[in-house]
Parts: structure tokens; C-alpha cells; sequence
């Protein structure tokens, strides 16, 4: 059995799948960060797999900049949710709702 | 000389002043002397500058007494200046002297009284008004006084302003007279705009030269002019807030009645009469409105059981033949109506309220009767009074007064004939309601025994001088048959037409038939009215048609129905601000497009996230279909 092009966005899809419903279902800001990599991750794996199947390396360099983009990001949402449970001594996304219209 | 026009002018307002400004700690005393004694300086000031005026011969006709420029706008500078010319000289003694009777008399009257220093200061500042207006200078202040009037009698009317009745009596004089206050000053614009002044000698001499007969700009102001005479002087249809007047105190009642407010709209179409004959359509229509109000009036009274009430629409009927007078040309006549009038119309209310004050505010003819016995000076004088305005022959002044109208009227064109027919009519009927009046409260069974009445000299003085003055107070013009005094023509001068007098067959005719006339209002009086006829009938005669006189013949209702009753509906349908409507439709559109707007704003991460996959995977499905 090979891995074609196919079997990878496949299982990219379904990765990013399961990242999106982790999301959605999470009510932990911890648990819906990590929701958020898995899709990242997702999003890398279709990148590697199209490059390989095309022979060049351009999609590989690109998930190096995915991964530097979510380290960032990572890195920003902490602190952002370290001030939310400091300023509400929670991290449940649906209390965060102060901006209801 | 002139120089003392001012002040007659001014003595009455500062008495208003004073009185008004004196603080309530004012004893009653000093009260009665202030509100009295200005009149009479004013009414001694009068007197004097009318002997000079008469003295200084026919040269001097008018005496102008400039006191400063009120406006100054290019050649529109209109003064506030009084002048005194035969007309003015007439009006002038009438309402300071009939005026100072009247303050003499509610001195006493109204000594008991809580509000006595503003019952004076208001009574002044009515008479300062009225002089404002006869002696006015310009149109303008003319009609500073015209208003001031108003206010005055409004303030008066609803002096006891506790009951809301009398605060609705005032509204409604209020409001009534000031719809002709409207038309009267849309006319004043008018002339002003055609004659580019409002000098009153100068717009009688222009109306004489520049008013073209009958064109429409005359026809219209003398129309106008017209309507504000009939709002002030009470003529149909504006005669509503006459009888409605009444609810003031006695002594106001006969103040307005006699010496001002309603005789100012005669006074004015006397004033100008040259636009008058400039529009001779109006003049016609002045004497018909005349004519009909009489008439209207004179039945009015004869249903009226309010002694008060008799005695306003005496006053609506009188002017009447005063208007008539006017309408036929015979101004000179009317004004010796007017001052004839005040004579008796002011005893009558005098006398009327010395009684109702003993009967204790009783004002119910059918619930008097006897009085004649307990209340000797009240008999005699409104006797003498009610004499006086049936126009008793030769022994009353009313007598002479009429007599010069119906013979100026007879003679006049067009319609004379007819006109005289309708003041004989009203010579029977208002002997008839006049003796009505008189047999009922003063003859009879004594119902219940009055209360001692107001005594005391400053109450019999005013009675007596008014008793003497509606007996002989009409010696100042009569006919060839009675002396042929002339001091009235003489005191006019060329500032109205002479009256006719009138000589020969046709004359004599007239008198002896109008006489005639008065005797028998007088007999038919007594014979319906009379002590004889015991028991009275309760309900009076004919008591439909006397249901339908004491209501005014539904005047007041149709006003209830076609104007005002419509005016409170659209009142309160107004109330709720139905405009409003409009911009609370587009802030409820609004905030219902907030509502839906803010739906989707939840506030819930998740829900926005969802929201955000559905619609990428919604363009991401579209994509691969299409």
C-alpha cells in the first residue's frame, strides 16, 4: 500500500476535522488552543503532502512558516488567556461573553 | 390747558399703581380714597379742560397734548398723544364722571370684600384704558386701549375667580371680544396700508379724499372695523359674553355696561365714520346688525329670570338702537344714546345691586316680590331707571335720546322706514321687559324678609345723582317741541354730523306713536306682570318660547355645538401630539433593526466559530459545485 495524494489530503481533512469539532465542543480555552494546532498541523500536512506529490519543496518551507506562525500565536493566546483567568479566576470560553450585543 | 389731558389719562393708572403696588398691609380706608379719589381728580381734570375746550371757542377745535414719540420708524412715528375734540370731550366726562358715581358707590358696596385693593386697582385700571382709547391720538394707541379694555374686564368679570363659573364668564368675554380685536386690527393695517397713516385726524381727512366710494379696500376695512365694533359693544353674533358677564360684582357689571367697554365700539365707528361712508354696503349692514340685535336682545330679556341678566341684555338691546343709529347716518344721535344710557343703565345696576345684596346675593326675579315696601331707595330709583330705559315720555331722558334717533332714522336712505319700524317694535318690548323686571321684584307679596340693605351716603349719592341724571340728563338735545336745545350739537362740533331735528306732521306722528308705544310696554307690563295677578304664574308665559329667550334663543349652544365642542375634540385629539406618530414609527423601525442586528452578536466564541466553519464550508461547497 503507498501513500498517494489522496490517502494524505484525506487524512488532512479528517485532522482538520477533528481539530475544528475539538473547537467547537471544548468550552476550555486550554483545550480549544490546542484544537487550534491540531488544525494548523492539518493544514501542514496538506502543504507536505501536495509538495511531495509534485516534487518540489516549496510546500514544505511554507509549513515551517505555518509552524512559526503558530508558535506565535500560541505564544500570544497564552498570554491573553492568562489575563482572562486572572481577571475572572475561569478559562470557560462561554463565560467570556461580556460583549453580547 | 391741553397739558392736563395727560394727566386726567395717567391719574386713574396710578391709582392702579399705588393700589396695586401698595402691599397688602394698605388699610381698607386708604384703599377706598386712593381707588376714588384718582377718578375724581381725573373726572375734576376732565371737567376743566372741557371748559377750556368750550371756551376757547370755535377756532380751537381739538386740543393735542403730545407726551412722548412711542415708535419712530421713518414716517411711521406714532405718538402717544391724547387730543379732545367734541367726540372725544363727550366720551371723556361720560366714562370719568358715570365712573366716578360708579367707584363712589362700590366703595361702600364692596367694602366687605377680602380682595378690596384689587377689586380697585382694577376698577382704576379700567377706566385709565377706557380714557386711553376715547381720548387716543393714533389709531394705535386707540387700540392699546381697545385691549387694555379687554384685559380690564377680564381681570373684573372673573374677580371672584374661586368659582370656576366666573373664571369661565371672564375666558369667554375674554376670547369673544377678541375675535373682533383680530378683525378690528387686520382693519387698522388695512387703512394704514392704503392711507399710510395712522393719525386718527389725518385718517379722516384722507379717508375723504382717497377712499374711493364703495371700493373694495373701504368696503373691507369698514367690514373689518365693523366686526371689532360688534365684539366690543356686543352685537349679534358677538354678543355672547355679555349676558355671561355678570358673574363680576355689581358695581363691575354697571361699569362695563355703562361708562366703558361696551360703548367703545360705538364710540369707534363714530371715530371714523368718514371710512364708514366711504363704504356704504357696510352701513347698511351696520344698521342691520343693529336692527336684528335689538330685536334678539329685547325678547332675550323678557325671558330672563336673573335680574342681572334682564338688565345685560337691556344693555345688548340698547346698543342696538345705538348701531342702528350709526348704520343710519344719525352718529350724533347714537352718542346722545350712549350718554343717556350710562345714566340709566348705571342707576339700574346700581339699584339692582343694593337689592341683591339684601336679599343676600338672591338674584332670582321670581323669588323677589315686595320689595317696594322694605327697600324705599332701590324702589324709587330703579324705578326711575327702568322709567328711563322704556323711554317714558317727556319725563325721561332715555325719551329724548330715542326721539332723536327715530326721527334721524325715519329720514335716512336707504330703508329708514323700516329701520323706525323695528326701534318701534323695540320701544314696546322694552318697556315690556324693563316694568317685567320692575313689577316683579318690587311689587307683589314679600316673600322672605331681606337682610338690612347697604346704607349710608356713599351708596344713596350715586342712586340720587343718577336718578336725577336719567330724569333731566337728556335736556341736551331735543327737538323744537321740547325747547330745541342744541348743547350737544354745539359740544361735537364739526367732529360728527349734526342731528336732524324733526319739525312738522311726520314728527309729531313719530313721537306721539313711539310715546304710545312705551305707555303700553308699560300697561301690558302690568297687566301680565302686575300686583294684580295673584298668584304669579310660575313658569311665566308662553313657556316654550320662554325657555327658548332665557337661553338666548340658543345662540350659545350653537357656539357649544359648531365651534367650540369641535375646537375641544381637536384639543384633545391634538393633546397626545399625533405628529409625533411619524418619528416614533422611525425610532420603533430602528430599534426593532437593533434587535435583530444584536441576535447575532451572542457573545459565545464557539457560536461565532461555528457560524465562521458552516460559512466556509457553505463557499467551499458552492465552489465545488459550481
Amino acid at each position: 500500500m503507498t501513500l498517494g495524494l489522496p490517502e494524505v489530503l484525506t487524512f488532512a481533512s479528517i485532522l482538520f476535522g477533528v481539530g475544528a469539532a475539538g473547537l467547537l465542543a471544548r468550552r476550555s480555552l486550554l483545550f480549544m488552543l490546542a484544537s487550534i494546532e491540531v488544525m494548523f498541523v492539518a493544514g501542514g500536512v496538506a502543504f507536505v503532502g501536495v509538495s511531495a506529490s509534485l516534487g518540489q519543496a516549496d510546500g514544505q518551507v511554507v509549513f515551517f512558516f505555518v509552524l512559526a506562525a503558530a508558535a506565535a500565536q500560541v505564544s500570544v493566546a497564552l498570554a491573553l488567556m492568562l489575563r482572562f483567568h486572572a481577571q475572572s479566576r475561569t478559562i470557560d470560553a462561554d463565560r467570556a461573553s461580556s460583549l453580547r450585543g | 390747558m391741553p397739558s392736563l389731558l395727560a394727566l386726567v389719562v395717567a391719574l386713574p393708572f396710578a391709582g392702579f399703581l399705588l393700589l396695586s403696588l401698595g402691599g397688602a398691609r394698605l388699610p381698607a380706608r386708604a384703599v377706598g380714597i386712593i381707588g376714588v379719589s384718582s377718578v375724581a381728580i381725573s373726572a375734576v381734570l376732565a371737567v376743566a379742560v372741557f371748559v377750556a375746550l368750550a371756551a376757547s371757542g370755535p377756532a380751537e377745535v381739538r386740543f393735542v397734548d403730545t407726551v412722548w414719540t412711542w415708535i419712530d420708524v421713518g414716517p411711521f412715528a406714532p405718538a402717544v398723544a391724547f387730543s379732545l375734540d367734541g367726540l372725544s370731550a363727550v366720551m371723556m366726562l361720560v366714562v370719568t364722571l358715570v365712573g366716578l358715581l360708579i367707584h363712589v358707590y362700590a366703595a361702600a358696596y364692596m367694602r366687605s370684600d377680602a380682595s378690596y385693593r384689587r377689586f380697585f386697582a382694577y376698577m382704576n385700571l379700567f377706566v385709565g384704558f377706557m380714557l386711553v382709547l376715547v381720548l387716543a391720538d393714533n389709531l394705535l394707541l386707540l387700540y392699546l386701549g381697545w385691549e387694555g379694555v379687554g384685559l380690564a374686564s377680564y381681570l373684573l368679570i372673573g374677580f371672584w375667580y374661586q368659582r370656576p363659573e366666573n373664571g369661565y364668564a371672564a375666558r369667554k368675554a375674554f376670547i369673544v371680544t377678541r375675535i373682533g380685536d383680530t378683525a378690528l386690527a387686520i382693519g387698522l393695517f388695512l387703512l394704514f396700508w392704503e392711507l399710510g397713516t395712522v393719525d386718527i385726524a389725518q385718517v379722516i381727512t384722507r379717508a375723504d379724499q382717497l377712499l374711493v366710494e364703495g371700493s373694495a379696500v373701504a368696503n373691507l376695512s369698514a367690514a373689518l372695523i365693523l366686526a371689532g365694533a360688534a365684539g366690543k359693544s356686543a352685537q349679534v353674533p358677538l354678543h355672547v359674553w355679555l349676558p355671561d358677564a355678570m358673574a363680576g360684582p355689581t358695581p363691575v357689571s354697571a361699569l362695563i355696561h355703562a361708562a366703558t367697554m361696551v360703548t367703545a365700539g360705538v364710540y369707534l365707528i363714530a371715530r371714523l365714520h368718514p371710512i364708514f361712508e366711504a363704504a356704504p354696503a357696510v352701513l347698511v349692514a351696520v344698521a342691520i346688525v343693529g336692527a336684528v340685535t335689538l330685536l334678539l336682545a329685547a325678547l332675550a330679556a323678557l325671558g330672563q329670570r336673573d335680574v342681572k341678566r334682564v338688565l345685560a341684555y337691556s344693555t345688548i338691546s340698547q346698543l342696538g338702537y345705538m348701531v342702528v343709529a350709526l348704520g343710519a347716518g344719525a352718529y350724533a344721535a347714537a352718542i346722545a344714546h350712549l350718554v343717556t344710557h350710562a345714566f340709566f343703565k348705571a342707576l339700574l345696576f346700581l339699584s339692582a345691586g343694593v337689592v341683591i345684596a339684601s336679599l343676600r346675593g338672591e338674584h332670582d326675579l321670581w323669588r323677589m316680590g315686595g320689595l317696594r315696601r322694605v327697600l324705599h331707595l332701590p324702589f324709587w330709583s330703579f324705578g326711575i331707571g327702568a322709567a328711563s330705559l322704556a323711554a317714558v315720555p317727556v319725563v325721561t331722558a332715555g325719551f329724548y335720546s330715542k326721539e332723536l334717533i327715530l326721527w334721524n332714522v325715519w329720514v335716512a336712505e336707504p330703508g329708514g322706514a323700516w329701520l323706525a319700524a323695528v326701534l318701534l317694535a323695540g320701544t314696546f318690548l322694552t318697556a315690556l321687559y324693563a316694568f317685567r323686571a320692575f313689577f316683579l321684584a318690587f311689587f307683589g307679596k314679600l316673600r322672605d324678609a331681606p337682610s338690612p340693605p347697604p346704607r349710608g351716603g356713599l351708596i344713596a349719592a350715586p342712586l340720587v345723582i343718577l336718578a336725577v341724571l336719567a330724569i333731566v340728563g337728556g335736556l341736551f338735545e331735543t327737538s323744537a317741541y321740547f325747547g330745541g336745545i342744541e348743547l350737544l350739537t354745539l359740544t361735537l362740533g364739526d367732529s360728527l354730523p349734526a342731528a336732524a331735528h324733526g319739525v312738522g306732521a311726520d314728527a309729531l306722528a313719530l313721537m306721539i306713536g313711539a310715546s304710545g308705544l312705551s305707555l303700553l310696554g308699560i300697561a301690558a307690563a302690568y297687566l301680565a306682570y302686575g300686583p294684580r295677578v295673584l298668584p304669579r304664574r310660575a313658569g311665566g308665559y308662553l313657556p316654550a318660547a320662554g325657555r327658548a329667550a332665557e337661553a338666548g334663543f340658543g345662540f350659545d349652544a350653537a357656539y357649544e355645538r359648531i365651534v367650540v365642542g369641535p375646537f375641544r375634540r381637536l384639543a384633545r385629539g391634538l393633546r397626545d401630539e399625533p405628529v409625533d406618530l411619524v418619528y416614533e414609527a422611525v425610532a420603533r423601525l430602528l430599534r426593532a433593526a437593533h434587535g435583530v442586528l444584536a441576535f447575532t452578536q451572542r457573545g459565545r466564541v464557539r457560536v461565532y466559530l461555528a457560524v465562521l466553519l458552516l460559512g466556509s464550508l457553505a463557499v467551499l461547497a458552492y465552489s465545488v459545485m459550481a
